[in-house]
């Protein structure tokens, strides 16, 4: 006879979890953005945010990849990527493994080229027939290629909200991160814009670990592995999304996705 | 009974004053131009141009004045554009807006607004004296250097300003660093901008007579090195008009002065454009 200490059952569990956050409290000045947040990640979700404005889903983003640091917020906690803390990884590296989409597509002054080579040049050394390969590889993951195939020398502010976004995306996935994180990136676009980069997302979903703030509970609905509610800075509940839309434990979470408030 | 203007007349009104001030501000620049070119334009020819300078400038070309002012203007914006960008750089993206960055603000808004004969007694004393660089190309190039460097700091530094933060956020949510995000992006997206506050230095330079005439000199020879004393344009008309040397060469000294800044002004913006239909 022996005792089994289930060695499987904890290792399995730790490579489940692509981002583990413990007690993170985030501070802009006086102002607590953040309060005591313990969540943890799943490889391969996509893990919806939601909650009304200032509560906090934005700050937990920035907090991720160290973009609060640009900032002048402070943190305090401990955040951890496949179990590595993430103030001792190197910050462009960190930045190149959890890439960030902004809510309003901002393309950089420049072709649609020099968007998409911007972040890869700044990593690695590559050639110029790599660097094109690792570019459409991008604008086609991000469903853009067909559309933009034939003018990669364009400025990419031509683009149309929509596509620009795509480009976002696909400037994103150029870096071959590991995390994808979207703060609102359909906020503004049309409903076809939308469908499209919802597709899109779903394809990427196998690949990628998502994590999606949205103002759109509907949104969250159709796409989040799981939700997390959030308010005034405090992670409020998790669960699996069918989970939360249905029959939600905190009574905050009912009134908010029942539209009381936010 | 009380007199009212419609909500119409008021519109016509106020459009045709506005129109009235911007056809009077286009009629100066117009007159002027104008006035100095009929009186100029007959002096022209390519001897004008190429000659030395003979009897004071009663007789002969320009040729020294014209390879004067270009090197004193060169020698000024290749030593203020550096500088000044650098400085805007470092106000615009390490001082985060505070008081360091008000303190030089002002004082290069102070600097600017100081008379150029200023600069000019100044760089006498400093450069041409004190480090005995005599009346010299270095000495006048120097002194509109420091002159034009508050116009190229002040303007480079609002092209910086008016690069929307998101791009910065951008830059470093891709793995920039500070200098990838201000190489990269911020110089290359304010460029247009800065571009203008180094013509508007050019502008200066060109035209300008009293730092440089206490700096530079008023020497007619061609000059062969940076140590060479030398007479601008702008000189060169002031003291052919002052003196009463010759009127009408001081009117082709006029010209081609205008001339020269009209070019510059119009290749620039062109360049620009072409810059921005490329980027924007």
């Amino acid at each position: 006879m022996y005792i089994r200490l289930h060695p499987f059952r904890s290792t399995h569990h730790f490579m489940m979890i692509k981002i583990s956050i413990r007690d993170l409290n985030l501070f802009y000045d006086r102002l607590q953005a953040l309060k005591n947040i313990n969540l943890d990640v799943k490889k391969n979700e996509i893990l919806g945010v939601i909650g009304p404005a200032n509560s906090g889903k934005s700050s937990l983003l920035r907090a991720l990849n160290r973009l609060f640091e640009i900032d002048g917020a402070r943190v305090s906690g401990e955040i951890l990527l496949d179990g590595k803390d993430i103030f001792s990884i190197p910050i462009n590296d960190l930045r190149r493994r959890i890439g960030l989409i902004f809510a309003t597509p901002v393309v950089l002054p420049g072709t649609i080229y020099k968007n998409m080579s911007y972040g890869p040049k700044l990593h690695k050394k590559f050639s110029a027939s790599v660097l094109d390969e690792v570019v459409s590889r991008a604008l086609k993951a991000a469903n853009l290629w067909d559309e933009v195939k034939e003018r990669l020398d364009e400025s990419a502010s031509r683009l149309s909200g929509g596509q620009q976004q795509r480009l976002c995306i696909a400037r994103t996935l150029a870096m071959e991160p590991e995390v994808i994180m979207m703060d609102e990136p359909c906020s503004g676009l049309d409903p076809i814009s939308t469908a499209k980069i919802e597709s899109t997302m779903l394809e990427l979903m196998e690949k990628y670990t998502f994590i999606l703030v949205t103002n759109n509970t509907k949104q969250a609905a159709r796409l989040a592995t799981r939700t997390a509610f959030f308010l005034s800075g405090q992670l409020i509940e998790i669960d699996r999304t069918e989970k939360l839309f249905t029959s939600p434990s905190d009574k905050r979470t009912d009134e908010y996705i029942r539209g009381k408030f936010g | 009974m009380t007199f009212r203007i419609g909500p119409r007349t008021n519109q016509i009104i106020a459009y045709s004053v506005l129109l009235l001030m911007t056809i009077i501000t286009v009629l100066i620049l117009f007159f002027i131009i104008g006035y100095v070119f009929k009186n100029g334009v007959g002096q022209l020819s390519l001897e004008f141009l190429t000659d030395r300078t003979r009897e004071m400038g009663k007789e002969g070309g320009i040729f020294p004045s014209i390879l004067g002012t270009l090197l004193v203007t060169i020698f000024a914006i290749l030593i203020a554009t550096p500088l000044g960008v650098g400085s805007a750089i470092y106000l615009v993206e390490y001082t985060r807006g505070g008081m360091i960055r008000r303190i030089i603000s002002f004082g290069a808004d102070c600097l600017a607004g100081v008379p150029s004969i200023i600069f000019g007694l100044f760089g006498f004393i400093f450069f041409v004296i004190q480090m005995n660089l005599g009346w010299s190309i270095l000495s006048g190039g120097l002194t509109l250097a420091v002159m034009i460097l508050p116009t190229i700091i002040r303007t480079s530094e609002e092209a910086m300003k008016a690069v929307p933060y998101t791009y910065r956020e951008i830059s470093y949510s891709l793995g920039g660093g500070k200098l990838d995000t201000i190489l990269k992006v911020v110089l290359p997206t304010s460029l247009p901008g800065i571009l203008t506050g180094v013509i508007l230095g050019v502008g200066r330079a060109v035209g300008e007579t009293a730092a440089v005439i206490f700096t530079a000199g008023s020497s007619l020879g061609i000059p062969t090195s940076l140590f060479s004393s030398t007479r601008t344009l702008a000189v060169h008309f002031y003291i052919l008009a002052r003196e009463g040397i010759s009127m009408p060469k001081a009117y082709g000294t006029a010209t081609v002065l205008i001339i020269i800044i009209l070019a510059v002004n119009f290749i620039a913006y062109r360049l620009m454009h072409r810059f921005i239909a490329r980027y924007y």
